[in-house]
Formats: structure tokens, C-alpha cells, sequence
């Protein structure tokens, strides 16, 4: 598998990282290195292998659905770029 | 008393009890070393007057006859867990400005228990690397030097800051957290112990999300028994992070016996890499003797899947981390970019992502965005996490078969220069070639300082313990660490 500039272009939009025009032939000879060095595991006999979901065997914990924080808004937009009225602002969503 | 920042823990302690010193006297001598080491660009983030205030805390508890073990102590803490209202950014640009309303789990803890916190350490950003370059706050330099070659040489990382930090006695000790060796190598390359406990042991509450499936906070100290004292502080279950082990904490002291008769140590062939320095191999060799002199009994074993390790931890950890950085998007913390005319919501997520990210950082997410995407799942991270499984499952047959504990080498080289050119992502990758098999069975490991090479750089062994064994390991650990005999200290540059 061989990534090409275009494949990196979309990779980049789907990540949400803006990457310039003249920067994405690099950015594919990366992808190829690394990729190309995780080809090696084609070479492992996986049939009847589960993938592995937890490294240690425990049953996640539960809890009761309650409330058990809150009333810190506050403290929630302390480090916002840009809050008003309460709310973290953004640019315009919908037209 | 003159550089009491350079005891240990487990002396401190006894000074502190016994009245000899007072954690204010520690403090102060930790802070003024910090201060005359800016060269090592160890500490990013300086707390004194948090650090005194607790200091004083501290020495009315110990007065007060109510006084746990890092009562007292003053610590690093790696820039990756968050401290309230103290700047916590993963030495990340996105974070630029960031102080937390709350404070981690693993530190409230330590600070609970009377720790105290000089500063914030530097890292890799994100954890994401193995020679401390990657940090928004410029490199670390290694305290240890070839010879009189001045030569700026890499800490190893990401808890480059962390290692550097203890290494040159700026703190008794730091906070760490092991990814995929981020621990172990750096504890290695500044002669330093280092350990990265079992899955689940501390809690990832409050931690900066790297990969959530291995990623492991730990004690960087300048002994075993300290490492020991430490995660004491540092484990337990806590119902904030699911992930975090409900099991009682055994005295993780009181397991240093310096007794190890009996016990089986296994050194895998595997580990044995091709291009490995001869000193290494020398080291590995030593270590094996040192067990055995002080009653292991030695076997050789075989891990079959350790070459794909690597090449699993590069399609699992990029993967989570695709997915635990893209809570960064200028909306709720840190960085966002300004943006141009027209720009909408999609343009602010892009342009900050891609100012406020660094390269390694960037390539990492955007491996993991392809290895998660539609069309590519099976084919990479399905099949990495059935080689993962694989991987853990050797270690299972070769526990199942009596060994204790396994010997390996800490890292394939002593410490590097800094600024070293690499022909592509993969040669830095290769740093963590013994480590990232641990995080990837979620086991504990410990490096331990063993010798010095040719160019009077410190080297490690590595042991791979049992799941929870932490305190067994550790028993382990300290005789090989007695047999070593490791000593030597950088000099004073810096």
C-alpha cells in the first residue's frame, strides 16, 4: 500500500490539520516509511486471534446514573479562547 | 547542611523524622539547584512559592508526629499531569495558557501524602518521542556528558525533563508516565530508576491522554527503594479512571527483602538484536550473573512475536491518539488560531490544529486517522491489536512456566546527541525496541542503572515483572541494583 499525495491531502482534512500544498509530498514519504515498516506484521499468523479489547481482565466498574458534579460553569470556561454569556463562542455554524 | 538535595527518599525521610532537617531547608536546596540549572531546560514551569508553602505544611505534619513516607519530599512533576492552577500543557503549543481547575489523580495523592512540587518538568509533546525534541519548550540536555566532549546529548523521552531533572539532583524525585518506554529509556540514559507499573495500577485521571490502552504513570527516582516509597503514593484504585485496578496495594517497601533466592529469571533470545553495541550485550550479560550470584536461578526462553511489537505499538498508539487529541480544536482550552475573513468552523479547527501541533505530533494523529479510517480498520489496527494479544500471550506461556521476572536490556544505545539526523520517523521508533513490548502487555517494568560505557555514559538493565507483582519486581530490581553497585554522578556543568 502505497500512500500518494492525494491520500495524504485526505487524511489531513479528515484529521482536521491543515497541511499546505507544498508540504504533502513529504508528508506521504512519511506515511510510507511508517506504514511500510508496520507491513511487517502481514507476516503473523493471526487466524483465530481476538483482537485484543482490554490488556488486563477486568469488568469495567458501575455506577449508579446520577449526578455527581456540576454547577461549575465557571471553571468550565476558565481556559476558553473565547466565551460569552456563558457559552464557549465559535465561529458561525449555520447559515 | 550542604545538597540536601542530593538524598534520597528514603533518607530524607529518616532526616526529616527524625528532626535532623526540615523539609523547608530540602525545599530551599532543591529550588536553588533548579535555579542554577536552566541549561538543562529540565524544569519548564516553576512553582517556588507553591513548593514553600507546602514545604511548611509538610514540617507541621512531621512535627505533628503524622507523617507518610514523601511527607516532605520534593518533587518534579512531568509536565503531562495536570496541577491546578499551575500551567500544564504537554509541552504542547495547543495548551499554550492552559491551567487547570483540578488536579490528577496521581498528584493529589502524592501532595495528600505531603509531597511537594518544585515545578512543572519538561517532556516530549504529547509524550510522542524518545529524545526530548519534540517539546514546545526546546530540548532537554542530558545532565551526563561523553568524557570532556561537551557535546549536548538527549535525556531520552518523552519524561526527558523528569530524568534530567533527578539525574542532576534539581528534585529527590519525579513523576513519570511509560507509553511505550517513556519511563524506562530516559531513567537508562541518565543512570536513574525508573519504573512503569502494571496497567491499571495508578490512575489516568487527570493525565493528558497519549494512548489510553497503555499509557501508565510511574516513579523516576534515584533508587529502587525510592521508586518503591514512591508508587506507594502514587497506585491505588480510584473510581474516576475505569481502567484503575480495585485491588489492594501491598507494601511495596516491605517487598525489598534483598532476598531473591529461588527466585527464575528468564532472558529472552529475542532481545538479542541484530547491530546491538557490544556493551550492551556485555551489560546484558552482567546482569545475568549479578542474579544468579545472588541466588536466581537463570533460564533462557523465548518470546516469538517480540519483533512485530514495534510495528503494533506504531498502528495502536498513533490510533488512540488520533482519537484522544481531537478534543484539541480551539473550542474549550489552549490555543486557538486567528483566523482570516470567511473562515468557518472547519478553517478554525484546521489552522489551529496545525499551529498549535508539532510535527511528530501532526504525523502521529494522521497515521492514526488512516489506520482507524473506513477500508484500512481490518487490515491495520484489527490486525495490530490480534498481534497485541499475541505479544501478551508469550509473556503469559513463559510466566505459566515458573519464571519470575525477565531480563533485558533497558535500551539499544547509550544516550545520543541531540539535533541527530534521522533518515525517517522509524529510526527514532527503534529506541523503544525493549520497552514497548511491556506497555503492549500492559506489565510492569523497571530500568535500572548498571554500569557506565566505554564513553562513561550510564547504561540499564531492564526487568519485566508479573501483572501486579510490582513489589516482587522491585525485590528483584534491588539486588540487581546492590550487585551493580551503580554510583556514578555527572559532573557539574550546567
Amino acid at each position: 500500500m502505497s500512500i500518494d499525495r492525494e491520500t495524504a491531502r485526505k487524511v489531513a482534512k479528515l484529521a482536521r490539520i491543515k497541511v499546505e500544498e507544498d508540504a504533502l509530498d513529504a508528508l506521504a514519504g512519511e506515511f510510507n516509511a511508517i506504514l511500510g515498516f508496520v507491513e511487517q506484521l502481514n507476516e503473523v499468523d493471526v487466524d483465530g486471534i481476538e483482537p485484543m479489547t482490554s490488556v488486563t481482565p477486568m469488568r469495567l466498574k458501575r455506577r449508579e446514573d446520577v449526578v455527581t458534579d456540576g454547577d461549575q460553569q465557571d471553571k468550565v470556561l476558565s481556559n476558553a479562547p473565547d466565551a460569552r454569556e456563558g457559552f464557549f463562542a465559535v465561529p458561525k455554524v449555520v447559515e | 547542611m550542604s545538597e540536601l538535595n542530593k538524598l534520597t527518599i528514603a533518607d530524607a525521610r529518616d532526616k526529616l523524622r527524625a528532626g535532623e532537617i526540615t523539609s523547608v531547608e530540602l525545599t530551599d536546596a532543591c529550588l536553588a539547584a533548579t535555579e542554577a540549572a536552566s541549561a538543562l531546560n529540565a524544569v519548564v514551569h516553576h512553582t517556588p512559592d507553591l513548593a514553600r508553602e507546602q514545604a511548611a505544611a509538610a514540617d507541621a505534619r512531621i512535627k505533628a508526629g503524622d507523617a507518610p513516607s514523601m511527607c516532605g519530599i520534593p518533587l518534579g512533576i512531568k509536565d503531562l499531569f495536570c496541577t491546578k492552577g499551575v500551567a500544564s500543557q504537554a509541552a504542547s503549543a495547543i495548551l499554550n495558557g492552559f491551567k487547570p481547575e483540578y488536579e490528577s489523580t496521581v498528584t493529589s495523592q502524592l501532595f495528600d501524602a505531603g509531597a511537594v512540587m518544585i515545578g512543572k518538568l519538561n517532556m516530549d509533546e504529547f509524550a510522542m518521542g524518545s529524545s526530548n525534541e519534540t517539546s514546545t519548550y526546546g530540548n532537554v540536555i542530558n545532565p551526563w556528558r561523553r568524557g570532556n566532549d561537551d557535546t549536548d546529548l538527549t535525556p531520552g523521552g518523552s519524561s526527558g525533563g523528569s530524568a534530567s531533572a533527578v539525574a542532576a539532583d534539581l528534585c529527590l524525585a519525579a513523576t513519570g508516565t511509560d507509553t511505550g518506554g517513556s519511563i524506562r529509556q530516559p531513567a537508562a540514559f541518565v543512570g536513574i530508576t525508573g519504573l512503569k507499573p502494571t496497567y491499571g495500577r495508578c490512575s489516568r485521571w487527570g493525565i493528558v491522554a497519549f494512548a489510553s490502552s497503555l499509557d501508565q504513570a510511574g516513579p523516576m527516582t534515584k533508587t529502587v527503594r525510592d521508586a518503591a516509597i514512591m508508587l506507594q503514593a502514587m497506585a491505588g484504585h480510584d473510581p474516576k479512571d475505569s481502567t484503575s485496578a480495585d485491588l489492594p496495594l501491598p507494601d511495596f517497601e516491605a517487598a525489598i527483602t534483598g532476598d531473591i533466592r529461588g527466585k527464575t529469571i528468564g532472558i529472552p533470545k529475542e532481545y538479542r538484536m541484530d547491530g546491538m553495541p557490544d556493551e550492551i550485550e556485555t551489560l546484558w550479560a552482567q546482569g545475568r550473573e549479578m542474579l544468579q550470584d545472588a541466588g536466581a536461578t537463570i533460564v533462557d526462553i523465548s518470546l516469538p512475536h517480540t519483533k512485530y511489537a514495534l510495528p503494533a505499538y506504531y498502528v495502536v498508539a498513533p490510533a488512540e491518539a488520533s482519537s484522544n487529541l481531537a478534543r484539541y480544536d480551539g473550542v474549550r482550552y489552549g490555543h486557538r488560531a486567528t483566523l482570516g475573513q470567511g473562515d468557518g468552523i472547519t478553517e478554525m479547527y484546521e489552522k489551529t490544529r496545525a499551529e498549535g501541533f508539532g510535527d511528530e505530533v501532526k504525523r502521529r494523529v494522521m497515521i492514526g486517522t488512516y489506520v482507524l479510517s473506513a477500508g484500512f480498520y481490518d487490515a491495520y489496527y484489527n490486525r495490530a491489536r490480534k498481534v497485541r494479544a499475541l505479544i501478551k500471550k508469550d509473556f503469559e506461556d513463559v510466566f505459566a512456566t515458573g519464571v519470575d521476572a525477565i531480563l533485558t536490556p533497558a535500551t539499544p544505545s547509550a544516550a545520543f546527541p541531540l539535533g541527530q539526523e534521522f533518515d525517517d520517523p522509524v529510526q527514532m521508533y527503534l529506541n523503544d525496541v525493549f520497552t514497548v513490548t511491556v506497555n503492549l502487555a500492559g506489565l510492569p517494568g523497571i530500568a535500572v542503572p548498571a554500569g557506565l560505557d566505554g564513553q562513561g555514559l550510564p547504561l540499564g538493565l531492564q526487568l519485566i515483572g508479573k501483572p501486579w507483582e510490582e513489589g516482587e519486581l522491585l525485590n528483584i530490581a534491588a539486588s540487581l541494583e546492590d550487585r551493580a553497585g551503580f554510583v556514578a554522578k555527572p559532573a557539574n556543568w550546567w
